[in-house]
């Protein structure tokens, strides 16, 4: 066995430090995370950080697979909003071959993309109260991830991995009762929402337990190339879906939060800001929906969209198009492109090269927890244990975006 | 339109600093891409970060090439905030010997980014002050992501190009 880690344990007989392994599975940390901290009492000297413990070479697995299975591959890197990584990777593929899409498809993906920020940030803020000892708001608030959830179900029958929509729009339409439910997610939520904050925002301990912990300049947050709302917390305001529209982005109305020092508190509050900008956005898209002719969703592109099963088994056109797309046969244009997305928890970004073959050629995916997480272990040096737990979840690492 | 002007301008300040090192230049859906040495790199780098404003490093990776003079492509996404723009940059450097200088001394965020290149394709980052494997096991003993190790078995027949008439 060759081993290069940096020595784990303190061998010094004489050390007054502890050598404390924080992780793989420790119940305070949401996920494999490992982080072999020196602590001196409860401060903590030096960290290092070891992740990839569920590394499960998606990159190289996507080598070996049609644009179409990739997709399933995207849920679960962050695992909290895969309807995000799902549209995101439709979209690059989209963007590869020149596909515009209706803009009641780009409504409907704002829609399904604000939910699951919704949901994305509902972990990681009722996480960061349970961290700091609310347990009733974590309880509270997470039946609405539930409802979001139930929205899926209805618009892809599947809930966490969601695989939601095709290259070229969605396999269905929505149907009614996710219509319905959609509304009642709007009409229910800001009132459930507002008694969280309620709950935390005021709170004397909560703010105690936060403010001025883990603060964070808009230089090393640049530096170390945050993005979400990591980076904004420290008061830059860099959002892709402003700074570089994707699906009809351009047409809504919504403000992007900035905070100003960064700390935790900061990042609660911007987090907080934008699931009441989603639900702006989706009130917003629910009413241009209704100007936009009914029963689209999906780009006119037989050549590179799924045809319906029936249609495979009774018409040829259809049956020869199923069988190029499944086959990976489809004719994609050879070049390399970039599309970014704002993920749950930043720029979410695809690297595409595509040289004609049957599957892409070389796929990156620039995941930002894995960008975020690496200033985790210096940013912990001299901060308190307690400190660095909620630092922790205030950074949201979803450890299925980390390893990839 | 505006965007193409505007990679103009930046392709114009890159030749006039750099002349003969900035090859190869393209702008695939509106994105500039040039080719530039390893040599240079660097220099390259912090000069895009200090005086054309891309404050920002998106991403580093790799690509293999097999079978190429030069087969890995190191791949960096630079990011101007301030005027939207996006940048693609690619050191081509040979497979027998991987080297590269390291971007840590640019952006600190480099770090990661760089051992996660070197764990997956070898590139050897050189004055990276940590480079060890990061996702993998650290006795894989092979860089997994080079093309010439295979995901499936190598023996099955069923995905083999010639049969779909490539």
């Amino acid at each position: 066995m060759n081993h290069n880690h940096p020595v784990f344990t303190d061998n010094d007989p004489q050390s007054e430090l502890v050598t404390l392994n924080l992780g793989p599975t420790h119940p305070a940390t949401h996920g494999v995370f490992q982080n072999v901290l020196q602590l001196d009492g409860e401060r903590i000297v030096s960290g290092v950080s070891t992740i990839g413990y569920i590394h499960r070479a998606f990159e190289k697995i996507a080598e070996h697979r049609p644009f179409y299975q990739i997709t399933p591959l995207t849920d679960r890197l962050n695992y909290c909003s895969s309807p995000i990584n799902n549209m995101g990777w439709h979209m690059t593929v989209e963007k590869l071959l020149n596909i515009q899409m209706p803009k009641r498809v780009d409504y409907l993906r704002v829609i399904i993309m604000e939910l699951s920020r919704i949901s994305d940030h509902i972990i990681c803020n009722t996480i960061i109260g349970q961290d700091t000892g609310a347990t009733t708001t974590f309880l509270y608030l997470f039946q609405f991830r539930e409802h979001i959830y139930e929205i899926f179900e209805e618009v892809c029958g599947a809930r966490l991995t969601t695989n939601i929509g095709r290259i070229g729009g969605f396999e269905r339409d929505f149907n009614d009762i996710a219509f319905a439910k959609i509304d009642k997610f709007l009409k229910e939520f800001p009132k459930a929402l507002k008694e969280f904050e309620n709950l935390l925002t005021r709170n004397r301990i909560f703010i105690d337990r936060t403010a001025g912990v883990a603060e964070v300049t808009k230089e090393a947050a640049l530096e170390y190339s945050w993005t979400g709302p990591l980076l904004r917390a420290t008061g830059v305001d860099y959002d892709v879906r402003v700074s570089d529209p994707y699906s009809s982005y351009q047409d809504f109305d919504f403000e992007v939060p900035v905070g100003t020092s960064g700390d935790i508190y900061d990042r609660y509050l911007v987090r907080n800001e934008e699931m009441w900008q989603s639900v702006r956005i989706i009130e917003q898209a629910l009413v241009k929906l209704k100007t936009e002719p009914k029963g689209i969703f999906h780009a006119d592109v037989p050549e590179f969209y799924l045809p319906p099963k029936q249609e495979v088994y009774n018409n040829m056109e259809a049956l020869i198009y199923h069988f190029k797309i499944v086959m990976g046969e489809i004719d994609a244009p050879k070049a390399e492109v970039y599309h970014a997305v704002e993920g749950g928890n930043g720029e979410l970004g695809f690297y595409l090269i595509n040289d004609g073959g049957r599957t892409p050629y070389r796929l990156h995916f620039r995941r930002p927890s894995f960008v975020n997480y690496q200033m985790f272990a210096p940013m912990s040096e001299g901060m308190l244990l307690s400190d660095a737990i909620i630092n922790m979840s205030s950074m949201n690492i979803i450890a299925g975006e980390l390893d990839a | 339109m505006e965007e193409t002007t505007l990679n103009n301008d930046i392709h114009v300040k890159l030749t006039e600093k750099f002349g003969e090192k900035v090859t190869a230049v393209s702008e695939p859906y509106g994105l500039l891409t040039f080719v530039t040495y390893k040599d240079v790199i660097i220099n390259v780098l912090s000069h895009l970060k200090e005086e054309l404003k891309f404050n920002f490093l998106t991403d580093i990776t790799a690509v293999h090439y097999p079978g190429k003079d030069h087969g890995i492509a190191v791949v960096y996404h630079l990011h101007n905030m301030v005027e939207k723009v996006r940048i693609r940059i690619k050191v081509f450097i040979s497979e027998q010997n991987p080297t590269i200088p390291t971007a840590t001394t640019v952006w600190k965020g480099a770090n990661w980014m760089e051992r996660e290149t070197y764990d997956l394709f070898g590139v050897k980052f050189e004055g990276h002050p940590d480079l060890r494997r990061i996702l993998n096991m650290d006795d894989l003993g092979v860089h997994p992501m080079l093309k010439q190790y295979p995901l499936e078995d190598p023996n099955r027949v069923d995905k083999k190009d010639e049969f779909f008439g490539r």
